[in-house]
């Protein structure tokens, strides 16, 4: 329902707004700047720094008649005694807004000249110094001169952790609350707060570690000050310094925006590097944050163990060889393979890198696969989200169902935007074997045992707690159903997607716009193999028999060192990484890529957005982007590839898919004004984040969805007395060959843990913090031992990639160590 | 008389010659001999320290951002009292300046919050490849005056968190 329109005066300009519209909103809408602080658009106004003073003028209302006073022919206008904050006051009808008075000025310039009683000016050592809300509104709307000596100044703490990512200035503070009630009111993880009163306020942490959200950088954007900084970023470099460029981040299926900031650094050799990345705005997908693992998980683009040239394995020996060479002898055995050949490809790989995978191998008659621990995904290339499917946009009407994900740990921002929709009015629906964080925003939530996941989701109404979810279901105008790998393997996640698909058929959601099965991803492009007809195999070992193995991005036998045997059975073993690893160590010829940073291409999200991203840094050594090192190998082994530009590879990927269909470079970097402006010269709104002005990408169109096809049922594991059901989950900070270059995560990642219930943990005789045998496979591994009570009894929860081979759930034995 | 004027304009002419020959002489025997410059001369930059030795710049890069050359490339890092190069938070890890670029503007000397990069009188530049043009910190860096410790100073905790230090209009 459109809210009704109110009319008004700012400035002399009229405006139309909808009603409840705040009066720094609408003056924004016909361009015109009220000073803020505090006021932030994606928060609740709360009226703290006093700095968006204005004179607020309304109708005189005859107290008889109750109706406006006219004068002259025009409402008679009264104008309130004193100034009033535009950041709390919501617009009225006939209102008339002055901002430019004397009176309005001058109120401003005494609350700057406030402000600046206890902050230290120390403009030329402050990392926001450039992109300075109060920088720039001090030269604005302050005095030119202070009537404080800075010694009379209050003098705090310049360097206080307030957890070991961000570091707080006490000094510049000026208590906007901004990080305050971004942490509480956008993330829920409310660990910051107020300490004590007045002119002693400072902010605290009360998180144990703290400042305990994985949203936490956030905060360093939207302070309008250089209070908090980055301890990554921390006198990196001045903002003018650095040069930018758009990007999307690697680490989860969400595909948020972001701005690479480049700038030579003398420590690596006057090589240009990655400073810092900043959010993009993108309202469809990431709105202005950013998680801090896509912050921070960034340093290995430019990793010592980059490989800077293709390796030869002659015998044992490896040596560094030219391009020709390596080609060569790579496509020598490609064509000697004749059809036994496998293409392995990993999801972090760019939609035309996987393009050219395929058509090399559909073109040679060999199978291409995707490395993943997840299924299902064609189901959501028919039954996916499509149109404009926004999380932002959701509310009353609109049901969400989270099945057997964490979206916390696997995909942190749509964790932040599902919890907002809830707060709107969605119905949020959980079906999990665990407790996660989303679940205090849930209207519903089923739980069940691990192995039931399918089964529960197919039958839900048969439950008490599931009828309630199931009529909350089938009753939304729209649903969205996201479902995960929390405790499944391939064929697990794969028998949920179908049970969640045939949710969506069953209550006439399917193919609807706006409604929709959304597959929450290990990796960043994995939807995009998906879309290109890439099928996982369930059992690596036996397809790299006696087969030539095209690894590209995948790290198998990091994974599983299992794995090391199969490989070396195989025929061949062609390795296309950034680095070395595992399996690059048991490879005939490595082909160096280039990191994402380096060069052009485009990801789908798991959202089905496809996404341009753009190269920020130089390639590094001899390396070549994928695409190009498999259209060169294809050359030579006879297959024409295209090979030299990613937007022809774009265009041949929209004509040959047809969910691709109309896509291009040109219609992925377009963009359209978004709201609320930011990054623009006045950066006072949004903090420092940048502006979309390269791309908000396209979604993709669905396909035909004739008869959802079916799966086997996965019988479910149940472990005896003796034995403990292990359970794969997702932890933000992994051992991942791209999180581990990365330093400053270190202590978030640690070492290898189990979780487990107390009773467990007593039937095993094992102690909360001590070491513990865990056999796998019958391989011992040393495990911290994390006792939780949230976990369910008899299980233990392993985390994925922290090495420790588990991808589908086993049973496994543990005993103190 | 036309026959005598060019004799008068000869004698004229060699007399300023040997006026000028008993005057005292402007050149001196340079390198032997050197010529003070003047007092607002803008030779080869010098950073400067306080009088107890600390450094007085704090990697600010103002003077970066004012080169209109692009001369001068700075990066910072963070002081602690244990390690401490300048008052406050901030030194320059790395500060250099490409002699080759400098147009001896003296812009880097207006926008340094500490006057601690001085134009100084050095004019006698010269390198032979272009890569020592690059003139580093090490170079620049004026010596610690005597009696003093050179940089970085372990120091009391708590003493030095001003960066900008307060400043008074220039006299000269």
């Amino acid at each position: 329902m459109p809210k009704q329109l109110v009319s008004l005066i700012i400035d002399g300009q009229s405006v139309s707004v909808p009603a409840g519209t705040l009066i720094v909103d609408a003056a924004k809408q016909v361009g015109i700047d009220i000073p803020v602080f505090c006021y932030h658009p994606k928060m609740e106004p709360v009226g703290m720094c006093r700095m968006c003073l204005v004179e607020v003028g309304r109708p005189v209302i005859d107290r008889v008649s109750g109706q406006p006073v006219i004068e002259g022919g025009k409402p008679k206008i009264q104008f309130g005694a004193k100034l009033e904050t535009a950041c709390t006051t919501p617009v009225s009808e006939d209102m008339q807004v002055v901002g430019m008075s004397e009176k309005a000025r001058t109120g401003r310039k005494e609350i700057v000249e406030f402000l600046l009683t206890s902050h230290p000016l120390d403009c030329p050592v402050c990392d926001k110094g450039g992109e300075c809300p109060l920088q720039n509104l001090t030269m604005a709307h302050g005095s030119s001169e202070s009537r404080f000596k800075f010694d009379d100044k209050q003098h705090q703490k310049k360097h206080v952790p307030l957890g070991d990512l961000i570091w707080l200035d006490r000094e510049r503070c000026i208590q906007c609350a901004r990080c305050i009630r971004f942490q509480g009111e956008i993330v829920g993880d409310a660990v910051l707060d107020f300490f004590r009163r007045g002119r002693a306020t400072d902010i605290v942490t009360y998180s144990e570690p703290g400042f305990d959200s994985i949203f936490s950088s956030n905060t360093t954007d939207i302070c309008p000050v250089g209070a908090l900084t980055t301890a990554d970023f921390r006198f990196g470099a001045r903002p003018w310094e650095m040069n930018s460029a758009a990007s999307i981040c690697t680490h989860c299926p969400v595909g948020c925006n972001t701005t690479l900031n480049i700038r030579r650094e003398a420590r690596s050799d006057g090589n240009m590097v990655i400073k810092r990345i900043m959010p993009r705005q993108n309202e469809q997908v990431n709105e202005i944050w950013l998680c801090d693992k896509g912050r921070f998980a960034h340093h290995f683009s430019a990793s010592p163990d980059r490989l800077a040239k293709p390796l030869v394995r002659t015998g044992e020996l490896v040596t560094e060889s030219s391009w020709e060479e390596a080609l060569n002898l790579a496509a020598r055995s490609l064509v000697e393979a004749k059809q036994d050949f496998i293409v392995l490809a990993g999801g972090r790989l760019a939609n035309e890198d996987l393009f050219n995978l395929k058509a090399l191998a559909d073109g040679l008659g060999g199978k291409a696969a995707l490395y993943t621990h997840m299924g299902g995904g064609y189901l959501t290339t028919l039954a996916g989200v499509s149109m404009d499917t926004n999380f932002g946009e959701m509310g009353a009407g609109t049901s969400i169902l989270v099945a057997a994900s964490d979206l916390y740990n696997e995909a942190p921002l749509w964790y932040l935007r599902i919890k907002q929709a809830a707060a709107r009015g969605a119905t949020l629906i959980l079906a999990g074997a665990r407790e996660t964080k989303l679940e205090k925003y849930a209207a519903h939530v089923i739980r069940y045992a691990y192995g039931d996941e399918a089964q529960t989701i197919k039958s839900m109404q048969k439950s008490k707690a599931g009828q309630a979810a199931a009529e909350a279901l089938a009753s939304a105008q729209n649903l969205v159903v996201l479902y995960g790998s929390d405790g499944l393997g391939l064929e697990g996640s794969a028998s949920l997607a179908e049970a969640c698909a045939g949710l969506l058929d069953m209550t006439g959601h399917a193919g609807k716009p706006g409604s929709g099965l959304i597959g929450v991803w290990p990796h960043a492009n994995d939807q995009g193999a998906w879309e290109m007809g890439f099928q996982p195999v369930a059992d690596l070992a036996a397809e790299f028999k006696n087969k030539l193995v095209y690894i590209a991005a995948c790290d198998p036998v990091g994974d599983d060192p299992a794995l090391a045997e199969a490989l070396k059975s195989a025929r061949f073993v062609i390795v296309q990484e950034l680095f070395q690893t595992e399996t690059t160590r048991l490879a005939n010829v490595v082909l160096p890529a280039q990191a994402f940073t380096e060069r052009e291409g485009s990801f789908t999200s798991g959202e089905r957005r496809v996404q341009r991203f753009y190269p920020a840094l130089p390639a590094f050594g001899e390396t070549r982007p994928d695409f190009s090192i498999t259209a060169s190998l294809a050359q030579k082994a006879g297959l024409e590839l295209e090979g030299t530009s990613a937007l022809l590879i774009m265009n041949k990927i929209a004509s040959k898919y047809k969910s691709f269909e109309g896509l291009s470079y040109a219609r992925l970097a377009e963009v359209r004004e978004q709201w609320p402006l930011v990054g623009r010269g006045d950066i006072y709104y949004g903090g420092a984040i940048y502006a979309n002005t390269q791309g908000l990408g396209t979604r993709l169109a669905l396909l035909e969805a004739g008869s959802l096809p079916g799966t086997k049922p996965v019988e479910s594991k149940r472990p005896s007395e003796s034995e403990l059901l292990a359970i794969p989950v997702c932890k933000i900070y992994d051992r991942g060959v791209t999180v581990l270059p990365s330093t400053l995560l270190h202590p978030h990642i640690g070492d290898a843990s189990v979780s487990l219930h107390p009773d467990t943990a007593v039937r095993f005789k094992v102690q909360a913090g001590s070491t513990a045998q865990l056999t796998v496979n019958g391989t011992a591994y040393q495990v911290k031992v994390l006792v939780d009570e949230k976990v369910p009894a008899s299980v233990a929860l392993l985390p994925r990639s922290m090495g420790i081979p588990i991808n589908t759930p086993a049973t496994i034995s543990l005993k103190a160590a | 008389m036309r026959v005598f004027e060019p004799l008068i304009e000869l004698a004229r002419g060699l007399g300023t010659t040997f006026k000028i020959m008993l005057e005292k002489p402007v050149t001196v025997q340079y390198p032997e001999q050197k010529k003070p410059v003047k007092p607002r001369f803008r030779g080869r930059h010098v950073l400067k320290r306080y009088d107890n030795g600390l450094e007085k710049c704090i990697g600010c890069a103002l003077c970066a951002a004012a080169c209109p050359a692009d001369a001068i490339f700075v990066e910072s890092a963070e002081n602690t009292d244990d390690v401490r190069f300048s008052p406050g938070d901030r030194y320059a890890s790395t500060y250099e300046i490409n002699m080759l670029r400098c147009i001896f503007c003296g812009f880097c000397e207006d926008a340094c919050p500490t006057e601690a990069v001085v134009l100084g009188d050095n004019y006698e530049l010269s390198f032979t490849n272009r890569r020592d043009a690059i003139y580093p910190k090490e170079m620049l860096i004026e010596p610690a005056p005597a009696g003093t410790l050179p940089t970085p100073q372990k120091v009391p905790p708590g003493l030095y968190t001003r960066s900008v230090p307060e400043m008074k209009d220039p006299q000269d």
